[in-house]
């Protein structure tokens, strides 16, 4: 070691310096960022050269349109007055005539009201899943949320949704109260039981007994309808019934896709997590259901909610097409979310179901606990990726005679004074469907950063 | 509890080991598939005994305490912990798992959660302590393995050294009678293997029932009373450390004892 032997000793650390400062200004950004080489530069301009093209050409089509007028040749006329006979501008006047209808369909003009409110108490409703700064207190009013807005939307009694949220209530809370006493398996068997009596068509003698109403709610909770016949001849609450075929436009879109995505997530969990179980029954049926479902196109399940399903149900059921869409929407949905989510709880390490293991949590704790929280972080990308294919996806509705945004603009085009206008049509309709899309994509941003503390 | 709660007397005195059996396991065989990863294993440990697992990689000594409380099956054999014996029985595994805290080699917290909200979350939710009792705990527990002050920071924001005594405080936290040790310093830097082995120390001279697989063989002098050394799948030399050390009997293990000490 003599020959090594070290003459330095540092006897005072050096304090940090600042970083040196970067030349700036614009100059400098616009040779880094667009003319950093000759290729580069040659990129830039041609695309520069593309975009004035096309905005040179859009922007004073959209900006000259013409928003006064009661139909295409009228729209014709006054372009002609304008700017010349030839000169290309956009009919907005038709988004003002129908923009009513291209929103709610040909629900009764008197109850627009009814949408609009149902919107805003959906709102509400969500905020406080969405926005972490309210109070969580204020969530109570989610599960009620649907039947309010299911009541105020398709009218009659106000009876049968209230049934039916009192049925489900009741399933919840034997299932909780069996569930805390007797363990998991007596609650699940509990609430399977109070199930049946509500769904099950025990419910279907005493309708037959009172007399049905005939309200879509029938085919699926026959004993709470039947309750609720009852209660209405006692007290009645109906408004103005709206049936299915009057429903139309982006609300029709609006309403499968949220009550899709809001069904299909804890849908797509079960099933992820029925993936991955041990047991082989549970297993298998996940399985070929995720396969199933997913290996056939969408439009085939749309056909058979819309004409085959009928045939399997008992008959005499007044099973509402609107609902059969949700369902099937929600089935899709629900397999594809199932794989998005068995990739979030396979990237999990094994250490975390581990851990979880031993310090005695049983299985559903330490799914609800521990695993589910971070592998439905981690799938947010692919969560939303998928309602955001699914919400786009009820267009295809038009196709089993629901009239969807879509297919508006198709009975809108039938009308003499409308006939040969697309493009305008379809702008309006794609702005509808951008603004949700592009909102739920910046939301699941959001909620990604918000969620990333942990990961440094 | 009653060993820790009259554990006041000094520190050797602490150290005694009590008659009642804490772990029995008799003629205990594991496979894995056609692998024979545990062969004819008989240990018997006691209360308040500290016992000191080592060998060589894939000789089976993680298997063995993992198979203490259930995260690996054995297939044959017996395994009683605290007049429990292991079966199938889920109620049994989940009892056992309550009574069993174990400390991993990359400490598994959850990342998710705060560090109190680690220490809390079995507790509340398997043993059903009240939030507010519970926190009180774990606030004791952190304070015991000296880190209080990042009871609101999450995992990821902690060193390794200070992670792993959060994992430890989080065994504590459900009042273990027995606790697991499976390489707890093996993924960390060399500067902060001594404060978890510390917090170690200290558990044991309160009379805490130890099993650990470790290579730290200060550790195993200071604080252990047995040392067992596994080769493939078997328990080949058990003795008390000094012994151990100083006077190895079989071939493996002055192989082993010259390979990790001489260097």
């Amino acid at each position: 070691m003599d020959e090594h032997h070290t003459p330095f000793v540092r006897s005072e650390m050096l304090p940090p310096e600042p970083p040196p400062l970067r030349a700036g200004g614009p100059v400098l950004w616009l040779r880094e960022n667009l003319f950093s080489s000759w290729t580069n530069g040659a990129l830039t301009l041609v695309s520069l050269w593309v975009l004035w093209s096309v905005l040179s050409a859009v922007i004073p089509w959209a900006v000259d349109g013409i928003w006064n007028a009661r139909s295409l040749s009228g729209c014709r006329e006054i372009r002609d007055e304008l700017y010349g006979p030839g000169a290309s501008v956009a009919c907005w006047a038709v988004i003002g005539e129908r923009w009513e209808q291209l929103l709610l369909g040909f629900y009764p003009r008197a109850f627009y009201w009814r949408p609009v409110l149902a919107l805003a108490i959906f709102v509400v409703a969500v905020l406080p899943f969405l926005v972490p700064a309210l109070p969580r207190r204020l969530g109570w009013f989610a599960p009620v949320a649907p039947f309010v807005i299911y009541w105020l939307l398709w009218g009659g009694s106000a009876w049968p949704p209230l049934m039916v949220m009192a049925g489900l209530a009741a399933v919840i809370l034997a299932w909780a109260a069996v569930g805390r006493r007797r363990g998991a398996v007596a609650g699940a068997v509990a609430g399977l039981v109070v199930l049946a009596l509500v769904f099950l068509p025990l419910g279907r003698l005493v309708d037959l007994v009172t007399g049905s109403d005939g309200n879509p709610l029938d085919a699926v909770f026959p004993l709470s309808t039947a309750l609720a016949g009852v209660l209405e001849r006692a007290v009645p609450t109906s408004i103005r019934s709206v049936i299915t075929r009057e429903f139309g436009g982006f609300q029709l879109s609006f309403i499968i896709g949220v009550a899709g995505i809001i069904l299909s997530l804890p849908l797509g969990i079960l099933l992820a997590l029925g993936r991955q179980s041990h047991l082989l029954v549970v297993r298998a049926i996940s399985v070929s259901f995720i396969e199933i479902i997913r290996g056939v196109p969408l439009i085939v399940w749309l056909f058979t909610a819309s004409l085959l399903l009928n045939y399997f149900l008992p008959p005499g059921t007044n099973f509402d097409l609107m609902l059969r869409v949700v369902i099937m929407v929600t089935i899709f949905a629900g397999a594809y979310l199932a794989e998005v989510i068995r990739g979030g709880l396979a990237a999990l390490p094994k250490g975390q179901y581990e851990a979880a293991d031993a310090l005695g949590l049983d299985y559903w704790k330490a799914m609800r606990l521990i695993i589910l929280p971070q592998a439905l972080k981690i799938s947010i990308p692919g969560i939303v990726n998928t309602f955001i294919a699914m919400f786009k996806d009820t267009t295809l509705v038009m196709f089993i005679g629901l009239l969807d945004p879509l297919g508006l603009s198709n009975s809108i085009r039938a009308d003499q004074s409308w006939n040969g206008i697309y493009w305008e049509l379809f702008i309006f309709i794609g702005a509808l469907f951008f603004i949700v899309c592009f909102g739920m994509s910046r939301y699941s941003m959001y909620l990604e950063h918000r969620l990333a503390r942990d990961r440094r | 509890m009653t060993d820790t709660a009259t554990a006041t007397a000094p520190a050797p005195s602490r150290m005694q080991v009590s008659d009642e059996i804490a772990i029995e396991i008799t003629g205990m065989n594991k496979w894995y598939g056609a692998f024979h990863v545990l062969r004819d294993i008989n240990l018997t440990v006691r209360r308040g005994e500290r016992i000191v697992i080592c060998g060589p990689s894939g000789s089976g000594k993680s298997t063995l305490i993992r198979c203490i409380n259930r995260l690996e099956e054995h297939q044959s054999g017996r395994i009683v912990v605290d007049g429990t014996e292991l079966s199938s029985d889920i109620k049994n595994i989940d009892r056992i798992r309550s009574e069993v805290g174990m400390v991993f080699q990359h400490f598994n917290l959850f990342p998710h959660l705060t560090i109190l909200e680690n220490c809390t979350l079995a507790p509340i939710w398997v043993r059903g302590v009240p939030r507010r009792e519970a926190e009180e705990a774990a606030m004791h527990f952190l304070e015991k393995v000296r880190i209080p002050e990042q009871a609101q920071k999450y995992p990821g924001q902690l060193s390794g050294g200070q992670q792993q005594r959060v994992a430890i405080a989080r065994a504590l936290c459900m009042r273990p009678r027995i606790m697991l040790f499976d390489e707890p310093t093996s993924a960390l830097d060399p500067e902060m293997i001594k404060e978890v082995l510390d917090t170690m120390i200290e558990l044991a001279e309160e009379g805490m029932t130890m099993l650990c697989v470790t290579h730290e063989m200060g550790f195993a002098q200071a604080v252990a009373n047995r040392v067992i050394f596994m080769d493939q799948g078997q328990i080949v030399e058990e003795n008390e450390p000094r012994e151990f050390f100083s006077n190895p009997q079989s071939e493996r293990t002055k192989l082993f004892l010259s390979q990790i000490l001489d260097h």
